[in-house]
């Protein structure tokens, strides 16, 4: 008896809080990224951080605080602070891994707050109220479709993947989906080098000494790719003609630009998806006009034609 | 000095072995065949690796080992002093990648100025070799007269490291002008005499750090501090000095490492130098240096980190287990060496 007044209490108090700032249209907006630990989630933290000022700008009165943690754990105790301290209306998050945070971001969403998950979908769907992905097996897909066809549909490939997660494998299978149709190329191995420059050195090191005719590389990252030039460099291999990395960091956009003869494309998959999560959400909130439940952002294939579209300065990525 | 230290209870444990194996010399083969533990552990993943793949066997393969295991090398035989005198040194990735990153930074903006690549990157090894020897130091002062145990301190600069290097580099990656990069290229890419420069500077420190560690005093000192820190104390062994120069020798392998580190990628960011002091603890302990301090070997562990860098070379030339298990076999192969050099305490 006394729970269930109590609770009736609070929900009293909670929707008199709440009610008025929704009169008023100021949104208290919480984003939660992972800690700027590689080039695609340091892209992440600047636009997180450039479209919160953007957005402070052009809906006043809204807040918007910018969160990053360093791993599963931290992430869903920042969740519970935003949402008990800085008494947040909505939350966008990118979730670190997501079975881990799916039961925090699901408590939070109980109290009322509107969820926006990015990238990385919970388990359970029905924690958040919308989701922003960037699309993984179209990611693989679209890289294998551009290499079978500036190899002239024969020819070694060689892949590097990267960390061992969901969104990995998704990309891997939808790329070897594609060469299935193309029998005259050839898929020689993949290897983690876990999207890391280093490890993706010694992997390449060890394919060149494996493999005397290696035709393109899949380096399905634009940081791996770095390191994968650098180990053809320094063996002095003339056999691989082309080198595809992904996500769309300034550098290799630039290579793209500038018509390098191995980097002759990229695939976008970018950390700008947190902008447009955050975009799409206030605009939802502020005016009240239901967000899809789904929105997907292609992974688009950048060639010298359209790469100045893309090429961001600014990014540290 | 070394009269002073003459350990009687070792004495004792020898006679009492002797009275109980009746056949002499019996005790020092077994122990030649513990010593060598790490060594054949070598030999026998090598035999493993050119049976799989004839590919192993090759020098261009030999050389690509050797060179990716001199950063790790250099660092650990630094850790070799530190943990033989008792001590451990968590922040040596991070540090790498601060120094790499502050190198970089600081031969970009110098380049202009002195007009000359080369002495760019003079200044910027100097630069590299004078952060490692004063983080160091910071190490040193802390854990003697600062009373902190080295894992808290050195923990909590491994993330104060790796932090402030996100925070230079914007989370993104440092790049090193191209033209440096091109000038500075041949110290990882060059060789001499057919052998790549990375392994020199790693044989030259290796040799370096037996000869300090075997034939000086300094290195009885460390030893002598990592069996028994009272005894060293009662023997008038300046304790806090010796401890301190182990950590701003370590600070000064990680800058040498750091300098041929950098123009490998000519690139430094927050995923550099990710769990190297894992790997360098882990070459230390396979080539059979005590954790607990007191003794241990540079040549072993000069080995372990060249085994530990084969077993991952070996797995990129094969593909018959399933690649998310890579990091298990190197665990069981860790765990096996430990076992074939056991007793050594």
């Amino acid at each position: 008896m006394n729970r269930r007044l109590f609770s009736a209490i609070s929900l009293a108090i909670a929707t008199l809080v709440t009610a008025p700032a929704f009169a008023q249209n100021k949104l208290v907006m919480g984003v939660s990224v992972p800690a700027a630990t590689h080039g695609w989630t340091g892209g992440v933290v600047y636009w997180a951080n450039r479209t919160k000022a953007e957005l402070e700008k052009q809906y006043p009165g809204t807040s918007i605080i910018v969160k990053t943690a360093g791993s599963a754990a931290e992430q869903a105790n920042q969740v519970q602070d935003l949402q008990t301290v800085n008494k947040i209306d909505t939350l966008v998050i990118l979730p670190f891994e997501s079975a881990p945070l799916t039961k925090p971001v699901a408590q939070v969403k109980g109290k009322g707050v509107y969820v926006t998950v990015v990238d990385r979908g919970l388990t359970d769907p029905s924690a958040q109220n919308a989701y922003v992905a960037g699309d993984n097996p179209g990611f693989g897909k679209v890289a294998a479709e551009y290499m079978a066809k500036a190899m002239g549909g024969k020819g070694n490939v060689v892949v590097l993947r990267g960390i061992p997660t969901v969104i990995d494998n998704e990309r891997v299978d939808a790329f070897n989906a594609v060469m299935k149709g193309h029998p005259g190329i050839k898929v020689l191995d993949a290897k983690h080098g876990n999207w890391n420059r280093d490890d993706a050195f010694k992997v390449m090191q060890d394919y060149l000494t494996r493999f005397k005719q290696i035709d393109a590389v899949w380096a399905s990252d634009d940081d791996m790719a770095v390191g994968v030039q650098k180990a053809i460099t320094q063996a002095k291999r003339s056999d691989v003609k082309l080198v595809l990395g992904g996500a769309g960091s300034k550098g290799y956009i630039k290579k793209v630009m500038d018509g390098d003869p191995v980097v002759t494309a990229d695939v976008t998959y970018s950390p700008s998806m947190i902008a447009d999560a955050m975009k799409l959400t206030a605009e939802a909130r502020v005016t009240g006009k239901a967000m899809p439940g789904t929105t997907i952002i292609p992974s688009v294939l950048i060639t010298k034609d359209n790469a100045s579209k893309y090429y961001v300065p600014d990014s540290p990525f | 000095m070394p009269p002073a230290l003459t350990d009687p209870m070792q004495d004792l444990a020898l006679s009492a072995d002797n009275a109980s194996t009746p056949k002499r010399g019996g005790k020092p083969l077994r122990q030649h065949l513990l010593d060598a533990g790490p060594i054949v552990g070598l030999v026998l993943l090598c035999i493993v690796g050119t049976v799989l793949n004839p590919d192993f066997a090759t020098w261009d393969n030999a050389m690509n080992v050797l060179t990716r295991t001199a950063f790790i090398g250099i660092i650990a035989v630094g850790m070799c002093f530190v943990i033989i005198s008792g001590g451990i040194d968590l922040s040596v990735g991070s540090m790498a990648a601060l120094i790499a990153g502050c190198m970089i930074m600081v031969m970009n903006w110098v380049a202009p100025l002195l007009g000359s690549p080369v002495a760019a990157v003079l200044v910027g090894m100097v630069i590299a070799l004078l952060l490692g020897a004063a983080f160091g130091l910071a190490h040193g002062v802390l854990i003697t007269k600062g009373r902190i145990e080295p894992f808290i301190v050195t923990l909590g600069t491994l993330g104060i490291f790796r932090a402030y290097l996100t925070y230079f580099s914007n989370g993104g990656a440092l790049t090193l002008d191209n033209e440096l990069a091109d000038t500075y290229g041949p110290v990882y890419y060059g060789a001499w005499l057919g052998i790549p420069i990375p392994i020199w500077v790693f044989l030259a420190v290796a040799v370096a750090g037996a000869g300090l560690l075997n034939r000086t005093r300094y290195g009885r000192y460390v030893q002598a501090i990592g069996s028994n820190e009272q005894v060293a104390r009662y023997a008038a062994v300046a304790v806090d000095r010796i401890k301190i120069l182990t950590y701003v020798l370590l600070g000064i392998c990680v800058g040498v490492a750091t300098l041929l580190y950098v123009p490998r990628l000519g690139s430094a960011s927050p995923s550099t130098g990710l769990l190297w002091e894992l790997e360098a603890i882990a070459a230390v302990i396979v080539g059979g240096t005590a954790l607990k301090g007191g003794q241990g070997r540079i040549v072993g562990t000069v080995v372990g980190a060249v085994l530990l860098s084969v077993i991952g070379n070996i797995l990129n030339l094969t593909s018959i287990i399933s690649v998310y298990l890579n990091a298990a076999v190197q665990g069981f192969v860790i765990i096996v060496v430990a076992f074939l050099q056991r007793g050594r305490r």
